[in-house]
């Protein structure tokens, strides 16, 4: 029972890193990719049907700590403090960002919404950066000058693997802009390359965190990991479905 | 534990949770609303009603867009600040979270980004589908968070193991009657809300002349329709609320509110008995205020409710009683104070305990410096004060444009496609 609800929060640890990860990172690299206004409509149409499918992850990420390692869920969050404030200060940033930008046209508002999408994407990277690089030191508290030079190359990743995506997702000049700076070995075997790279991250971290000795009490997994089981090929059948109707490159604008 | 951060962090709990409460009561309700005329325009294939679909499927989107971030903050918060609370409680408390997020949030959030993104893409059917599953979720959520929540007003199915509980019966906790009667009660509540909001955005744009007044003629019936069932729904499900069988939890709530000055010295000396010295009773007066409030704004939207439905029967009444369309804008705000004065009566009457007679407030704070609870409350005060901010402009815009130049479902113009890029560095 333990091993299997480490795996299911590892699964969705990854989930989170790789899908997440792409929509972040180009929202990162959103001036880049998008020089004009409405250029920048089509970059957001690559991630709008996915991005809030794959934030929702994380918050997965969160029940089952809650439910499965309560323990680690309270000492890691209260532990991260100030982190995790500012996680979610990105996070709210980004959001809003993407939900309000068009539904004002007005262009300083769009400009404006896409400076919180910018902002909230670097903000989301750095502070990933910073808290995987805590917990891979074993000390998620301590600020030091090593970890935040991780984070900005956490951060990076994630950069690099948004722009990845982007070459998949789009057509164009903004394809060739995504491609150009994703690096020369042509954008799948960068994804491919970055999609590793979180991954090897996150086990790494999950590594380092004393999950075996947080589990919950039997009585509780004893109810958890079935009913987490049993639900879990709806979960991915459902994202599979999402993917799938948007695997086409980006036509044009969409809903936002 | 530090004085000063137990209060931020209370105060920080009780204004994101009353916030994201608001927007929950309307997104609940709402969801129910679209997809009931999404399925009446899937069936006809009436222009009119596919136009109504998507004006108010609009409106549940902006609000549903910025009430999931503060339910982003709310999922983080328990961790971040109560890790006294799942360290105590985690093993019956957090699994009813770890449903929530998996088997509710995950798939609401999943399926509605298709329902929005996949507009005129999938068939019809299918989509409608979508919208009946983001429902039904959602009220999934709203019934998991209950379980936990009434698993604090009313634990139930645990055994004291040392220092922390264990869960011993499921079935217990997943048909906790407090949990189970406080759902019901809140998607009345939602319902409520969702219908008063149709019903007055409706009649703005009656007594402005809209061009598709067929539109919102039918709205509006289907938001004075709804509001008084709902309405009775709610109340007979606060009532039950009252009297649960073997739940020691509502004595001291009963009590403070409008109970005799004896009644609550006797229901403290109780506690006193069996816990040790202290104080027990949550501030009467803030208890006894808020369900007087829930009731008193209940009451109004009775008459309001009532009246409308026999005005509503008569077709010119309803295009040009200007009176009346004034009455039912100006009673949008009423289900949200009731709903948040039910919520306060409930929260604070269980005060001073995080877990009904089981751990006090005080024990289930994390170990914050009252500075990082500072930063905290600073950051989502001023974050959520401009997040209702922007979603209550956004509605009103929204609902004052009308139909016209809904973003939602639009079919998309080859002339909206960007030029190649004109600019360079």
């Amino acid at each position: 029972m333990e091993m299997i609800a480490i795996g299911l929060l590892g699964f969705f640890v990854l989930g989170y890193l790789l899908l997440a990860g792409s929509d972040i990172g180009v929202g990162m690299t959103l001036p880049v990719l998008g020089r004009a206004d409405a250029e920048r409509r089509v970059v957001i149409a690559a991630i709008a049907p996915f991005f809030l499918g794959n934030e929702v992850w994380l918050v997965a990420v969160v029940g089952l700590l809650a439910g499965m390692f309560p323990d680690l869920e309270g000492d890691l969050l209260s532990g991260l403090g100030p982190a995790v404030v500012v996680l979610l200060l990105g996070w709210i940033a980004r959001d809003m960002g993407l939900w309000s930008r068009g539904r004002v046209d007005r262009r300083s508002w769009r400009v404006f919404w896409d400076g919180a999408i910018v902002a909230g994407s670097w903000t989301l990277a750095l502070t990933w950066g910073w808290i995987l690089a805590g917990v891979l030191a074993g000390d998620v508290a301590g600020p030091t000058p090593v970890r935040a030079v991780f984070a900005v190359v956490i951060a990076a990743v994630f950069a690099v693997h948004g722009l990845a995506f982007a070459a998949l997702r789009l057509r164009g000049p903004a394809r060739e802009r995504a491609r150009t700076l994703s690096g020369p070995s042509g954008e799948g075997a960068t994804f491919g390359l970055t999609s590793a790279a979180l991954a090897v991250l996150g086990v790494l971290a999950g590594l380092r965190l004393p999950l075996a000795d947080t589990v919950a009490d039997a009585g509780t997994l004893a109810f958890l990991v079935p009913a987490v089981l049993i639900i879990l090929p709806f979960l991915v059948g459902a994202q599979a479905w999402v993917w799938w109707i948007f695997r086409h490159r980006v036509e044009g604008p969409s809903y936002l | 534990m530090n004085g000063e951060t137990l209060e931020l962090a209370r105060w920080q709990f009780a204004l994101t949770a009353g916030t994201h409460f608001l927007f929950v009561a309307l997104t609940l309700g709402l969801a129910t609303l679209v997809a009931c005329v999404q399925t009446w325009a899937t069936l006809t294939r009436n222009p009119v009603h596919a136009r109504m679909t998507r004006f108010w499927g609009q409106l549940y989107v902006i609000n549903y867009a910025v009430g999931i971030v503060t339910g982003l903050v709310m999922e983080l918060q328990i961790g971040l600040n109560w890790s006294g609370l799942t360290h105590f409680a985690g093993n019956v408390f957090g699994s009813a979270l770890a449903m929530e997020t998996l088997v509710a949030f995950f798939i609401e959030s999943t399926f509605l980004g298709l329902w929005i993104f996949g507009w005129n893409r999938l068939n019809r059917w299918a989509h409608l589908t979508l919208i009946w599953i983001v429902t039904l979720t959602a009220y999934a959520s709203a019934y998991w968070i209950m379980v936990s929540n009434g698993f604090l007003q009313n634990p139930v199915g645990y055994r004291l193991d040392g220092k922390s509980l264990v869960l011993t019966d499921v079935g217990a906790v997943l048909a906790n009657p407090n949990s189970i009667l406080a759902f019901f009660h809140i998607l009345g509540g939602a319902l409520v809300t969702a219908s008063f909001f149709m019903a007055g955005v409706s009649a703005y744009h009656l007594r402005r002349g809209h061009a598709d007044s067929e539109g919102f003629r039918r709205s509006l019936r289907i938001g004075v329709g709804v509001s008084l069932p709902a309405l009775m729904f709610t109340v007979t499900l606060g009532g039950m609320q009252f009297d649960i069988p073997g739940q020691s939890e509502q004595a001291f709530k009963s009590a403070a509110f409008g109970g005799s000055a004896e009644e609550v010295a006797r229901v403290q000396a109780d506690l006193v008995a069996r816990f040790g010295p202290g104080d027990y009773l949550p501030p009467a007066a803030l208890v006894d205020g808020a369900a007087t409030l829930m009731m008193a704004a209940w009451a109004v939207m009775m008459l309001i409710s009532g009246l409308s439905v026999l005005l509503m029967s008569f077709r010119r009444v309803v295009s040009r009683l200007r009176v009346w369309h004034w009455l039912l804008m100006l009673a949008i705000p009423l289900p949200f104070v009731s709903m948040i004065s039910g919520w306060v009566y409930r929260e604070v009457g269980r005060q001073p305990w995080a877990v009904n007679e089981l751990l006090l407030v005080r024990d289930a704070v994390s170990d914050l410096s009252p500075g990082t609870m500072r930063l905290s409350i600073t950051a989502f005060g001023v974050v959520f004060a401009a997040l209702v901010v922007l979603n209550y402009w956004l509605l009103a815009r929204q609902a004052r444009r009308g139909p016209e130049g809904v973003a939602l479902g639009a079919p998309t113009a080859p002339d909206e496609r960007p030029a190649p890029a004109a600019v360079t560095f």
